[in-house]
């Protein structure tokens, strides 16, 4: 299951798309809206997809994955639109015959996904300015494909 | 060719407006939609070096050739997770 949505994420769903009796492990990541970065405390967030893009490059990440680990189903849900504290922004859920294979295939996904999707965020700080998150501005920066 | 160059975040955000027109020589690619962009949106032009382009919806080098149908956007780097938020 490959998802954005302006709805609130519910895990229990997530974790009921890719349960199977093949699979001896589930792996679950949630993403979550933190207060504090350092000294700063947010108030919310907010999320804007390339939905069409980012669709394309999830359900490509879904294809890596599945090449590089015996998964037996994968889900990743991302919330789009405002989200408030402790709200969830993505969940990452991957069912596989084994535990290892299922926390390396997971934290692959999170990790890929923040670099290669097209999903912004916005902080909005709790003086009502907002930021966009930008980290690789810096042109020395790798762009996200191979060169 | 005509193009219309989507624009997110940030990207939109300088530019005032999420869709530039944008006319381009046949046979143009990235790099010189980078500096129609630069040239035709001032306020962009300091963050187009580092915009990401996407044609039909794939990262695309400053090589690739357009083409009148391209499918155009043009964006900042994603979130990355390192700057706060969220994980």
């Amino acid at each position: 299951m490959i998802e954005l949505t302006h709805e609130p994420i519910d895990p229990g769903r997530v974790i009921e798309s890719v349960r199977s009796h093949q699979a001896g492990a589930i792996c679950l990541f949630l993403g979550t809206v933190r207060e504090f970065t350092g000294e700063r405390q947010t108030r919310s967030l907010a999320y804007e997809a390339y939905t069409a893009m980012a669709e394309a490059r999830l359900t490509d990440l879904e294809a890596e994955a599945r090449a590089r680990w015996p998964i037996v189903a994968l889900s990743i849900v991302h919330r789009v639109g405002d989200l408030e504290l402790g709200d969830i922004a993505v969940a990452v859920a991957v069912s596989t015959p084994h535990r290892g294979e299922g926390f390396a295939a997971c934290q692959w996904l999170m990790d890929t996904l923040k670099q290669v999707v097209p999903i912004w965020k916005q902080e909005v700080w709790a003086d009502g300015t907002r930021e966009w998150v930008h980290p690789g501005l810096d042109p020395s920066n790798a762009p996200p494909f191979e060169s | 060719m005509r193009l219309s160059i989507q624009l997110f975040a940030l990207a939109r955000d300088k530019a005032g407006r999420s869709v530039v027109p944008l006319e381009l020589p046949d046979g143009a690619n990235v790099a010189d939609l980078r500096a129609a962009l630069a040239a035709g949106v001032p306020a962009l032009a300091p963050l187009v070096p580092v915009l990401l382009i996407a044609v039909d919806s794939e990262y695309a080098r400053d090589e690739v050739v357009l083409r009148p149908e391209s499918q155009v956007a043009a964006f900042p780097p994603v979130s990355g997770g390192t700057a706060g938020g969220v994980a």
